[in-house]
């Protein structure tokens, strides 16, 4: 293995991701949080990943590393080739636009917006025009099995279905790394097996994916499994390709 | 997409936003109401001033127009002087009085003398105006005079257009007799511009007043307007001048010095109006920095959100920016609107006051006065988003997403 490539069955991947040495630190009301304590990571592209642990174990906080969102107070996150700490705010979020897709366990749709304004959002931020961003809209909620619901509300849609829309939506400029945290965290059992079922085609389709999750169950949807204890890498293990 | 974004933000919280909406328009109107008032005043007194193109009023030495009952002897000289500057295309001599009318509902009238070709003091609305007099001397008494009244002479008298009725001067209380007494033919009903609407008054040929009041009278007037060409403040000032040091029994006040005099005696009403704009400003602000500032916080899961799907901080900070600009525009319209009415009511009321020219407004809409309240409701909108859109484009979007889980 090198630095910039990871070993995905015999053949050698490039890195999407690359953490060495990952510290971060954080004050939570008065309370000093470490949060995640010296972690090397290699995700290759095009794997799907879930990372997983008990509650407060830090993976929220990795992932946030992982998307860009955060920086670490050591250590280096490098995504597609990219130190993150080195990126200013501007970059760091275009970045994220271009090559990052994020899914909360909240979903977080506006909720006075359609599933199709949802979708858009990111799109009118990327500066497609306007009869563009409405195919690609389209085609996206298709994608993920809504194709018939581009005018509803979040209200008006289930869980399962607004996470779909925040799939979509984080899809929606064709990112090379997907991030999910706690993707089926507020879904019944049906419906989660059903949104994995659409990470594993997203998956087969060449999109890299990686998911936070306490659920060793869920965890087991996914290609390789690291599971964090404490802010550190407990173990790291890949199943059948 | 940002102001579909907006919009839906806003539309979020209807009974919120409409309540925020109200307090705004309130604000708004106020504030256009003040900005009306601030400036109505002085351009309703110019236009009123200015409503016959007289520029110059000359009145007794030392005293203001019809500010006392003193009148200005020596008159045909004055006037003949006057009209025989280059400069001064028109003067129109006035002489007021107060007439008994004997077999009327009511007992006395204001009247004001005048030389019915060039005065400045009403428009006839019904009827006909004055003749002019065939021979202009000194009337006899037989002879019947014409005149226009108010509306307010004819509903309280009783008297239509067309009735010829007997007015007296000189009367004596006791005997219940007049000094002077001529019929007078009720041409026309007109609008008169310096007379209270609520005070009876004639217009009758200035020979007719003076005949009335009797031979002390012949060569008397209360007040002269002239008219100055051409009618830059320059030449209004060299006319003016002129007057000033040809006339000594006369002060010559020009429509200039006569609006600066009535702001310094009105200046509290400017003072009031501009404090209570200020009050209203600072309300419509707070409103907005309020409600923008909970919707912000109410929606720091969702910003940071945004800011994680790739939205600029400056893109935060126009969407919030534009939230409180829709809502303070809005609000700011139906302002607009709520001042309009207010203020006609207002105005309506102010003009009822005892002693106010008819034609005087309190509150005179002009575009002006709408742009500048509009502008500074724009910017104080503007400003008042800027800190909660601030405070949202700047938000730790790590720290906001733990926050949100945690709830």
């Amino acid at each position: 293995m090198t630095s910039d490539s990871v070993m995905s069955g015999a053949i050698a991947v490039p890195s999407v991701i690359q953490c060495e040495k990952v510290e971060r630190r954080y004050v939570m009301g008065d309370t000093p949080v470490h949060a995640v304590r010296g972690i090397d990571l290699d995700i290759a592209r095009g794997d799907f990943v879930a990372i997983t642990g008990p509650s407060g174990c830090g993976k929220s906080t990795l992932l946030h590393l992982l998307g860009t969102v955060d920086i670490p107070t050591s250590g280096r996150v490098i995504v597609d080739g990219r130190d993150t700490a080195r990126m200013s705010d501007r970059d760091a979020t275009d970045f994220r636009l271009r090559h990052i897709g994020f899914v909360f366990q909240r979903f977080y749709l506006m909720p006075t917006l359609s599933a199709a304004e949802n979708v858009e959002l990111p799109l009118a931020e990327a500066g497609m025009a306007r009869a563009e961003r409405r195919v690609r809209v389209r085609e996206l909620l298709g994608y993920v099995g809504l194709g018939s619901r581009l005018d509803h509300r979040p209200t008006q849609l289930s869980g399962g279905e607004q996470q779909r829309v925040a799939i979509a939506r984080a899809l929606a400029n064709g990112p090379s790394l997907l991030l999910a945290d706690e993707p089926t965290g507020e879904l019944d059992a049906d419906t989660g097996a059903s949104l994995l079922e659409l990470f594993a085609q997203l998956h087969r389709d060449g999109t890299t994916l990686v998911f936070v999750t306490h659920d060793a169950v869920v965890a087991r949807a996914a290609k390789r499994v690291v599971r964090l204890h404490d802010g550190r890498i407990a173990s790291d293990t890949r199943g059948a390709p | 997409m940002r102001f579909t974004l907006a919009w839906a933000t806003l539309r979020r919280h209807p009974v919120r936003t409409s309540l925020a909406m109200l307090g705004i328009a309130v604000a708004a109107a106020l504030l256009l109401d003040m900005v009306m008032l601030s400036t109505g005043m002085t351009t309703s007194f110019r236009s009123l001033l200015l409503t016959r193109g007289y520029q110059l009023r000359v009145a007794p030495k030392g005293t203001l127009p019809f500010d006392s009952e003193a009148t200005i002897t020596g008159a045909q000289a004055i006037v003949a002087a006057l009209r025989a500057n280059p400069s001064i295309v028109a003067v129109s001599p006035t002489l007021g009085a107060t007439l008994s009318l004997p077999d009327s509902r009511i007992p006395s009238t204001f009247a004001l003398g005048v030389e019915a070709a060039v005065q400045g003091d009403y428009t006839v609305e019904q009827g006909s105006d004055v003749p002019p007099p065939i021979v202009d001397t000194m009337e006899s008494g037989t002879a019947t005079t014409h005149a226009v009244v108010s509306a307010t002479f004819l509903a309280r008298s009783g008297h239509v257009i067309g009735d010829t009725i007997s007015v007296s001067a000189g009367l004596n209380a006791q005997l219940r007799t007049a000094a002077r007494s001529k019929r007078v033919v009720l041409t026309g009903m007109g609008r008169f511009y310096y007379i209270p609407a609520e005070t009876p008054v004639m217009a009758l040929p200035l020979t007719s007043v003076r005949w009335l009041l009797g031979p002390g009278y012949v060569d008397r007037m209360s007040l002269a307007m002239a008219e100055v060409r051409p009618g830059d403040s320059a030449s209004v000032e060299r006319a003016r001048t002129w007057i000033a040091t040809t006339q000594p029994r006369v002060t010559a006040i020009s429509t200039e010095t006569a609006i600066r005099q009535v702001e310094e005696r009105l200046s509290y009403f400017r003072q009031l109006a501009f404090v209570l704009g200020a009050i209203s400003l600072g309300i419509g602000f707070l409103l907005v920095t309020t409600l923008v500032t909970l919707s912000v916080n109410e929606r720091r899961g969702e910003i940071a959100v945004l800011r994680a799907i790739g939205t600029q901080r400056i893109g935060v900070l126009q969407q919030v920016l534009l939230e409180g600009l829709m809502l303070s525009g809005a609000g700011t319209l139906a302002g607009l609107l709520l001042g309009l009415v207010t203020a006609r009511w207002l105005n309506s009321i102010l003009r009822d006051f005892p002693g106010l020219p008819a034609s005087f407004d309190f509150f005179v809409w002009s575009p002006d006065a709408a742009l500048r309240a509009l502008l500074l409701l724009f910017v104080s909108g503007l400003l008042a988003g800027l800190l909660p859109a601030w405070r949202a484009s700047s938000l730790p979007i790590a720290r906001a997403l733990r926050e949100e889980a945690v709830g």
